[in-house]
């Protein structure tokens, strides 16, 4: 018995032995299983004119009118259309859809649009002038409770009658003059008003099947529903498996059907940005929803013909809590905005983001005033003349320890780290960083429990506006306790001015007040950086990155 | 044996509403609520949404319904921000695939783990000891974050054997199986090595030795059965942990499992799908544990005398 372990060790190894045999079997078939079929999925998808493409997540839903984020429109924009819509290269243009016609009046305060007579649900159901009127009114009913209504406010008697403050839908400027005669009533001029159409939110829904399904206003409707929804867009809801994928097809009734070259798009929700690299390398995508600085700089070795940076409408800033001190002082604010180098952070960390020197990106032929440059000797006067000098070691210790609230998504520590590095270097003050978990932080922001707090803002729509109107006094984002009368009323100027030109001039100078002010600190403007396969063809860049999906093309070799 | 079944029953009843009912209160005295988002909504509008959820009541009275929901109408809730959605459908859909990666993982860990473990203490202190070993301590060190990738980018982008990520043909589960079975191979070895080395010890094997006993029936019938205990005691709870889901394998693999939902539900303030989740992983782990006491009653004669 004294070769006992030994015995005891070979009959375990021939166990072990024949255990792994087996499953090296099975997995040699499981692989053969996959390895049989091992064309890359985008080559099959490319064939069959099938988009495959990163959409970051689940969506919440595909009810228009509820949903509210980027995600969602990405599919919204395939499935519905509303009176306008994007255009596949100028994001400044429209294109009529739903409307064969859109005129003002000459103050461009009434839209009359003529609807197109074959538009058709994709259930065969005419598309009629009730469906937007329904839908109009569904968005704006209290009791519904859209979280986007505001942007309907738009609207003549929309903002009263979202908060209950009139029962009487006549009121709001919604006129179905007939069935395919839609008239828009506006609370003022609003030349830009095609600019605005085109958000989701402007969409139709099919009156016919909502109803089918439930009461105009309640909640958990199941009309959106697969099996149950119908559209109007380009496509139509194929198949949808949770956190797995959601596709879409060709919808038969679509009035422009014969000019839809994609046959369909698959949507997948992958929120972990390296997986979404790794799939797009392995031929699983043909588009990423983003691309990580580590694989930018990859890409940019590698395949530089699949990386695309470009500049999308969105500014990310600082915003200061104006009623804390220091910061109530509007030295110390500028001087904190001065003293960072703009253009380093955006070269190193962000990576394709541009220096912002405004709140509102370059867009529509809006010149932003330039307000922000790196200024390190103005900065350090700035902050002396508000009481903080410096020591003989150009310290200033006089200068309260301020924290940066962030919450850990992305590069936004880096820029922190970063910018706390350039204060204490320029300023000789020293700031503290607060990580917290996102809802955590946006709920220290907007209780007003920050001093500095990292935040962006994307743009809804193609205006300034967008921008501007959220510094307003009382705004839910504003949040920085900042307010200004003169820059109110300019606004409010702006929006009763019918001259475009003049309306931008009102604008410009809203924005320098702000910007002067400067109750946020400017850092960058966005830009999107995302893996792009080149067999897709007709996608170019655009500001909203609304893209109309129907003009695509996916070229086979 | 009835008696302990039924008592460890009520214990676990106990244990489900003691946790649900902390999770309850937790979940709501976190920051923010289901309805902070980057976009702040106007104030009527909030009022009416948390009207609508019963979000406004007082804590206890909402306490009150969700029990009341919980147990005459076996309803977990609807989803806050999904309209139309209930915690009950994010869980059916969810969980067969979790537990179908939980069951492929439970295999491998244990068709790894335990002849490595037994290897281990049979040639205690011999190469393949120090081998099994290492490649144990490997698989504890290594957290499945960098496993995961490392597999993927060499098995997927490299030798081009299988698709990087994805849930759509059997294939797609290797990686994902591998990667979670690996952790778990690798404390079972370790609790497998050291149970039999205690067992190899003992007075009864060395007399089933001088009894002429053959090697593969001393290890199979008498050296195993007690050697296993601590595996299987660790193996219950890590099967209902496995089979509920894992955030970083699902992203990292694109699995739609049950996994990703109790992070996102936590980021999201989705309060009943929390509290569904965590009430269903309460109830796997109770499960879980009963049928590993069960398997340990089995194993040692000892435990069966006591019941």
């Amino acid at each position: 018995m004294q070769n006992f372990p030994a015995n005891l060790a070979r009959e375990t190894l021939l166990l072990f032995r024949l255990m792994m045999h087996r499953a090296l079997i099975l997995i040699s078939t499981l692989l053969c299983l996959s390895g049989c079929q091992r064309k890359s999925q985008v080559a099959t998808a490319t064939e069959d004119g099938i988009f495959i493409i990163g959409n970051s997540n689940e969506p919440k839903g595909l009810d228009s009118q509820i949903v509210t984020g980027v995600l969602e429109s990405n599919i919204m924009r395939a499935m519905f259309e509303g009176l306008v819509s994007f255009h596949p290269s100028d994001d400044a243009k429209y294109v009529l859809t739903g409307a064969e016609a859109l005129e003002p009046d000459e103050t461009a305060t009434v839209w009359t649009a003529k609807l197109r007579h074959d538009a058709k649900w994709s259930d065969g159901t005419t598309v009629t002038a009730h469906d937007y009127a329904f839908a109009y009114e569904r968005m704006l009913s209290p009791e519904f409770a859209a979280k986007y209504a505001e942007m309907l406010y738009f609207l003549k008697g929309a903002d009263r009658f979202n908060k209950g403050e009139t029962k009487d839908f006549s009121e709001v400027g919604v006129e179905v003059v007939d069935d395919f005669t839609l008239k828009l009533t506006l609370r003022g001029p609003t030349p830009y008003f095609p600019q605005i159409l085109k958000h989701y939110t402007w969409n139709p829904v099919p009156r016919h099947v909502v109803l089918k399904h439930g009461t105009m206003t309640q909640k958990g409707n199941a009309w959106s529903k697969l099996g149950n929804i119908v559209s109007n867009g380009p496509y139509q809801l194929k198949s949808w498996r949770r956190t797995d994928h959601l596709e879409v097809e060709r919808n038969p009734y679509y009035w422009n059907a014969e000019n839809v070259t994609l046959n369909g798009i698959r949507y997948l929700p992958i929120n972990n940005s390296y997986t979404e690299a790794r799939m797009f390398r392995d031929g699983q995508l043909h588009m990423t929803y983003t691309a990580p600085p580590e694989i930018v700089d990859l890409m940019k070795k590698e395949h530089p013909e699949v990386l695309r940076q470009e500049p999308y409408v969105g500014t990310l800033f600082f915003r200061c809590n104006t009623t804390r001190k220091p910061l109530d002082d509007v030295r110390v604010r500028r001087a904190l905005n001065l003293a960072f180098d703009q253009q380093e952070i955006c070269d190193k960390i962000l990576r394709g983001y541009k220096p912002a020197f405004g709140m509102t990106p370059p867009m529509a032929g809006y010149t932003t005033p330039h307000a922000v440059r790196n200024d390190p000797e103005e900065a350090r006067r700035l902050l002396t003349a508000a009481g903080f000098p410096p020591n003989s070691e150009g310290v200033r210790p006089d200068f309260p320890r301020l924290k940066i609230l962030l919450a850990s998504r992305e590069t936004a520590a880096t820029v922190a780290q970063a910018i706390q590095a350039m204060w204490r270097k320029e300023l000789g003050i020293e700031v503290e960083i607060e990580n917290k978990e996102w809802t955590a932080y946006l709920a220290a922001m907007q209780d007003g429990e920050y001093d500095l707090a990292s935040s962006g803002w994307i743009g809804d729509y193609l205006d300034p506006l967008t921008f501007l109107e959220m510094w307003t006094k009382g705004n839910g984002n504003n949040l920085t306790g900042w307010s200004n009368e003169k820059y109110e009323d300019l606004l409010k100027q702006s929006h009763q001015e019918a001259d475009p030109t003049k309306r931008y001039q009102l604008l410009q100078e809203a924005e320098t007040i702000l910007t002067t002010e400067s109750p946020n600190l400017l850092l960058a403007w966005y830009a999107r950086n995302y893996l792009l396969d080149p067999a897709v063809e007709g996608w170019h860049p655009l500001l909203l990155d609304n893209h109309p999906y129907e003009v695509l093309r996916l070229r086979t070799k | 044996m009835v008696r302990i079944i039924l008592s460890r029953l009520l214990q676990g009843l106990v244990t489900l509403f003691v946790l649900v009912t902390i999770t309850f209160f937790l979940v709501r005295m976190m920051p923010g609520s289901p309805y902070t988002d980057e976009k702040a909504l106007p104030a009527h509008i909030l009022q009416q949404l948390e009207t609508q959820m019963g979000l406004n009541k007082p804590l206890p009275i909402q306490y009150g319904i969700y029990f009341k929901n919980l147990i005459f109408d076996q309803e977990l809730g609807p989803l806050i921000k999904r309209d139309g959605v209930y915690v009950g459908e994010i869980i059916s859909e969810s969980f067969p695939v979790s537990a179908l990666l939980g069951v492929l993982s439970i295999g491998i860990a244990l068709i790894i783990g335990i002849p490595a473990g037994i290897i281990a203490a049979v040639k205690k202190n011999g190469p393949l000891d120090y081998a099994s070993l290492a490649f144990a301590m490997v698989g504890i060190c290594l957290p499945s974050f960098v496993i995961g990738p490392l597999l993927a980018v060499t098995a997927g982008l490299g030798l081009k054997w299988l698709n990087v990520a994805g849930w759509n043909s059997p294939a797609d589960w290797i990686m994902p199986a591998l990667t979670l079975g690996m952790v778990n191979a690798a404390y079972l070895a370790r609790l497998t090595r050291g149970g039999m080395l205690d067992v190899l010890n003992q007075d009864y094997i060395r007399t089933a030795k001088a009894k002429g006993v053959p090697s593969w029936r001393i290890i199979t019938k008498h050296a195993l059965r007690g050697g296993l205990i601590p595996a299987v005691a660790y193996v219950g709870p890590a099967f209902a942990g496995m089979i509920s889901g894992s955030f970083v394998i699902e992203t990292i693999f694109q699995v739609p499992g049950m996994g990703q939902h109790f992070i996102n539900a936590t980021t999201d303030r989705e309060y009943f799908l929390i509290q569904g989740l965590v009430l269903f992983y309460g109830f796997l782990i109770v499960g879980a544990n009963l049928l590993s006491d069960l398997a340990q009653i089995a194993l040692n004669p000892r435990l069966r005398a006591a019941a």
